[in-house]
């Protein structure tokens, strides 16, 4: 017999879904016009071995695949695995990264709703460890056509040259390291645009679009991008302060890599997250201050990634820690 | 027009679509008299009343046949004049499908009233005040059917608030609507006569804001002897902690009860009773409830308890295909087990359902942990934790996340993606956890009887030994005195004897101390400190779970839940009947040996109660620790709203 409530119109995982597809459409596509379509191409290979992995561990397990595959959650971590990725790695560097996304990250801890790290963020810091020079090659605006893009993806030659334009934030460790370099001078070099590194910035104005798109739909609260964005620019802030040679002003850090992804799409995961309300602030926060130590002293260029496993290492301790107080519960003595 | 009032709020809660233009459309209507009532002992929390008539009297109306069995149990009443037909097991409404018994009348037309007996209030005591309701059968009306009577005493501190809930917050229901618009006066008089018994200072009446005429007709009642509050319309602004807090900011926890907190809340129904049986002398026999759902004319009606819920759907035009009632609204209604249970006092609503209008839930899925369950939950709580625990039979768990402060109002599982039953794991571990309670409890009784016989055999043997001592001593002493003098023997054998005496007390001592000792020890259990409305809503949820589907449905989907069911039932249903009436017994003679107060102890009721739990248990599919497979077919995807 069913039970009350009998009112059920919640949409659903696959509505939840849809939202988060939808809120990525905007990035999507400035992402292809000002690096080209080979993103598409990287999206849909990501997608097919997405549903595929998807299909063949229900399958194995033994659970229904129809209604597990529809609720869209594969595609969500295939599009995030592909938009974290360089956008031209050969072919097999996305099937595989989507693969350990899906297989180890999401299925091999028990499937949707169990992992307890974040799918994405795990393939992309297996990736980098691999592959940290495939991983590094990231094009500038407009430098190849599609043809040329294509010929990349599907394991052509790699002309180095070509390709090698690094991202700011690797293009700014490295410079770095080169005595009497400032940040300003690199600044003013190839790559980097008026805030952050060129093209990217409007790529990142759109997936704040985005972003604001889930806060509105309510997918996703307040709590995680701005305890997240906040932090990044105060500790970037404060050290640039202090020694504005060697650190990157705070608005770069913000407008470049994969911050305003990582911000409204990548932490705010729900499986792999904090889920109280101070939680949420504190895994934030806690993301975007390794993410700043990473890349500021750290031995990879991006650390946003392995922020994001490190804190989900915590959540719950976090969650328990956090606790709301609950009603009739809350401070003072009872009478 | 006085200042406004500050208006407090309570976090979470949803906005269901009301549902309730179509009840209001048609003024009141009178159920006609139908040819036989219903009338079941059992219909508030508490005892079940104890018959007064036999199979073939003849009653008047409003005369009582049943009466109140201790302090947290109310009388019931012919609803109309009649013959008594029988008094036995009768279908309950109620999810579990089980029998209770029920006197039924056959009604002969007539409506002869017994002698009415309108009572002088200010010159009756507050305890004869509350005898008198007790005698007419009040209960709570808002749905909770508690005994008025034992919420209309006066706190520690006094009683400041009286607060009528007028709020009505769940979709479809509009009986409270109704009653305020077309009996204001009898809904003010009625909290008037309350706010006198609590010694209260004021009267607040919250009423949501999306009833206006209400409001009004409220508003010109009261004048300046309650004030009239527009409550912002969210659900479940209605239930009694929330419209509380909003009112007056007070947040009463769980377990505590409000007059400690100088407030009391009643339903505008249970005024309005109370008005009718101080000033009138009516006894409870009636009440409104609200037909809607799957109906053509959804309508109010004022129906005599006791009346079949076919009869008064009937009066509605109900669609063809409906194929079930859910007695109270669609957010925390029960789904009744056939269209024949009686209209009971706690029946605000009937809402015929189809599978159009309430489908079967969608299938279950993983939690995603998006929270959105915390967010809606008005009791602050962690629905998503408490999920986790209860799923992983972690009741420990569950409780420490304070499982028990859930009001099951269904607000998470209302808002969860993953369309997740929260509220039936909920249920179902709350009902775990007093079973639990109730087997140690049992095992604790088991261990001090244990004691007891080792401790008196231990007592007898040391007995024995000292007097075979003190006989071997005056043996002794006499072979001494015979050898020595002839001097008398007693005066040897008589320090035996005080010696014996004196080593009997101080092992009666040592007993006592271990025993005091022991009871100090031992945690202090969940019922400890319960007030009696706690120890009613508890007995309420377990009475609402009587029911192997509940965790049925949990624990194989909805195929697998309903196939099971009708199976399971007949050859559980002797069984369990056996057991509830085994319990009910030992119940009443309990408590005819104790005095029936609020005491700090579980009461024989709830013990009833949760003895019905252990029935269900038995034949309950238990909860898989995993996820159970899901069913076969291809479940039909919801379309994106
Ligand atoms: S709403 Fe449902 S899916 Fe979301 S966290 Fe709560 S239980 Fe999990
Ligand atoms: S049913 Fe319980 S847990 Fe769910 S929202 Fe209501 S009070 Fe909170």
């Amino acid at each position: 017999m069913m039970h009350s409530p009998f009112l059920r119109p919640a949409p659903g995982v696959r509505g939840v879904m849809l939202t988060v597809l939808l809120a990525l459409l905007p990035g999507i596509a400035v992402y292809a016009w000002q690096f080209g379509a080979g993103i598409l191409v990287n999206l849909l290979l990501a997608s097919c071995t997405a549903v595929a992995a998807e299909a063949a561990m229900l399958r194995l397990r033994g659970r229904a695949v129809g209604l597990a595959v529809g609720d869209l959650s594969a595609l969500v971590t295939a599009w995030l695995v592909a938009l974290s990725l360089p956008p031209l790695v050969p072919w097999w560097l996305t099937v595989l990264a989507v693969l350990i996304a899906i297989v180890a990250a999401k299925h091999l801890y028990g499937g949707l709703g169990q992992n307890p790290f974040n799918p994405a963020m795990a393939a992309y810091c297996a990736m980098i460890v691999a592959y940290p020079a495939l991983m590094s090659q990231w094009p500038a605006p407009g430098q190849l056509d599609f043809g040329a893009q294509l010929d990349l993806i599907l394991g052509g030659p790699r002309n180095i040259d070509a390709i090698s334009s690094a991202t700011v934030l690797d293009a700014l460790r490295t410079g770095l390291r080169t005595p009497g370099a400032t940040v300003d001078a690199l600044r003013q070099t190839s790559p980097f645009g008026a805030v952050g590194g060129s093209g990217w910035e409007w790529v990142g104005a759109a997936y704040l679009l985005g972003g604001f798109l889930l806060l509105a739909r309510r997918v996703i609260t307040w709590h995680m991008p701005l305890a997240f964005l906040l932090t990044l620019a105060l500790v970037s802030g404060v050290a640039w302060l202090i020694h504005p040679a060697q650190f990157a002003p705070p608005w770069f850090h913000l407008a470049s890599g994969g911050t305003l992804l990582a911000a409204f799409f990548i932490i705010t995961d729900p499986v792999s997250g904090a889920t109280t309300p101070r939680g949420k602030l504190i895994f934030g926060a806690g993301i975007a201050l390794v993410a700043w130590l990473i890349r500021s002293f750290g031995a990879y260029p991006e650390g946003i990634a392995f922020a994001v496993l490190l804190m989900n290492i915590c959540v719950p301790l976090i969650d328990m820690k956090t606790q709301p107080p609950v009603f009739g519960h809350r401070g003072g003595e009872s009478p | 027009m006085r200042a406004l009032r500050k208006l407090f709020s309570f976090n979470g809660g949803v906005k269901p679509a009301p549902h309730k233009a179509a009840s209001i459309a048609e003024p009141i209507a009178i159920a006609p008299l139908p040819e036989r009532l219903m009338v079941p002992l059992w219909q508030s929390t508490g005892a079940a009343a104890l018959p007064l008539v036999q199979a073939g009297d003849r009653v008047l109306k409003g005369q009582r046949i049943g009466a109140a069995d201790g302090g947290l149990s109310v009388a019931v009443h012919a609803p109309s004049s009649g013959t008594v037909l029988e008094i036995g097991p009768q279908p309950m409404a109620h999810p579990s499908g089980l029998l209770a018994p029920a006197i039924v009348l056959a009604t002969d037309g007539e409506e002869r009233w017994t002698e009415l007996e309108p009572v002088n209030v200010g010159g009756t005591p507050p305890d004869a005040l509350r005898d008198i309701l007790r005698d007419a059968g009040i209960v709570g009306l808002g749905g909770a059917v508690f005994p008025s009577h034992q919420k209309l005493r006066p706190g520690a501190h006094g009683t400041r608030t009286l607060i009528i809930n007028g709020a009505e917050c769940e979709p479809f229901i509009t009986c409270d609507d109704m009653l305020m618009r077309e009996r204001a006066a009898g809904v003010l008089r009625g909290a008037m006569l309350m706010k006198h018994i609590l010694q209260a200072r004021e009267i607040l009446i919250g009423i949501e804001d999306n009833k206006p005429e209400a409001l009004a007709a409220m508003r010109a009642a009261a004048g300046s002897e309650a004030e009239v509050v527009a409550v912002p319309t969210r659900y479940p602004a209605g239930g009694a902690k929330q419209l509380i807090r909003v009112l007056t900011g007070i947040e009463v926890p769980h377990g505590r009860r409000s007059t400690d907190y100088g407030v009391q809340c009643f339903n505008v129904g249970t005024a309005f009773a109370i008005h009718q049986a101080l000033d009138h002398g009516q006894p409870l026999i009636s009440r409104l409830v609200t037909v809607a759902g799957n109906v053509a004319r959804p309508r109010n009606y004022e129906v005599l308890i006791g009346t079949a819920m076919r009869e008064v759907v009937a009066l509605a035009g109900p669609r063809p295909d409906t194929n079930r009632y859910i007695m109270g609204g669609p957010m925390m209604g029960l789904p009744m087990p056939g269209f024949d249970v009686p209209v009971v006092k706690a029946t605000n609503a009937i809402l015929a359902g189809s599978p159009t209008l309430f489908p079967p839930a969608p299938p279950e899925q993983p939690c995603i942990r998006c929270g959105d369950c915390a967010r809606a939950c008005p009791a602050d709580l962690q629905p998503l934790e408490l999920y986790w625990f209860s799923r992983a039979r972690n009741f420990g768990k569950a409780q420490e996340y304070h499982l028990f402060d859930c009001i099951e109002c269904g607000c998470c599982a209302y808002v969860c993606p993953a369309h997740i039953p929260l509220v039936d794991y909920y249920r179902y571990a709350k009902s775990e956890v007093w079973a639990r309670e109730r087997e140690k409890e049992a095992a604790d009784a088991a261990r001090q009887r244990f004691e007891f016989r080792n401790f008196r055999q231990e007592r007898e043997d040391s007995e024995k030994a000292a007097k075979l001592a003190a006989r071997n001593a005056a043996a002794a002493a006499a072979a001494r005195a015979a050898a020595d003098s002839p001097a008398p023997s007693a005066t040897a054998a008589e320090p035996a004897e005080p010696a014996a005496e004196g080593q009997k007390k101080a092992l009666i001592a040592a007993a006592l101390a271990r025993a005091q000792a022991q009871q100090a020890a031992a945690p202090p259990r969940n019922t400890d400190d319960l007030s009696a409305e706690t120890q009613a809503e508890i007995a309420a949820i377990e009475a609402r779970r009587q029911e192997p589907a509940t965790t049925a449905n949990i624990a194989g989907g909805d195929a697998t839940g309903t196939s099971a069911t009708p199976t399971a039932m007949p050859a559980a249903a002797d069984k369990k009947k056996a057991l509830i009436a085994a319990a009910l017994a030992r119940a009443q003679a309990q408590q005819a040996a104790a005095p029936p107060r609020n005491t700090d102890k579980l009461s024989a009721e709830t013990q009833a109660e949760i003895a019905a739990i252990e029935a269900r248990r038995q034949q309950a599919a238990r909860l898989p620790p995993e996820p159970a497979p899901e069913p076969p077919r291809e479940p039909p995807l919801e379309p994106p709203k």
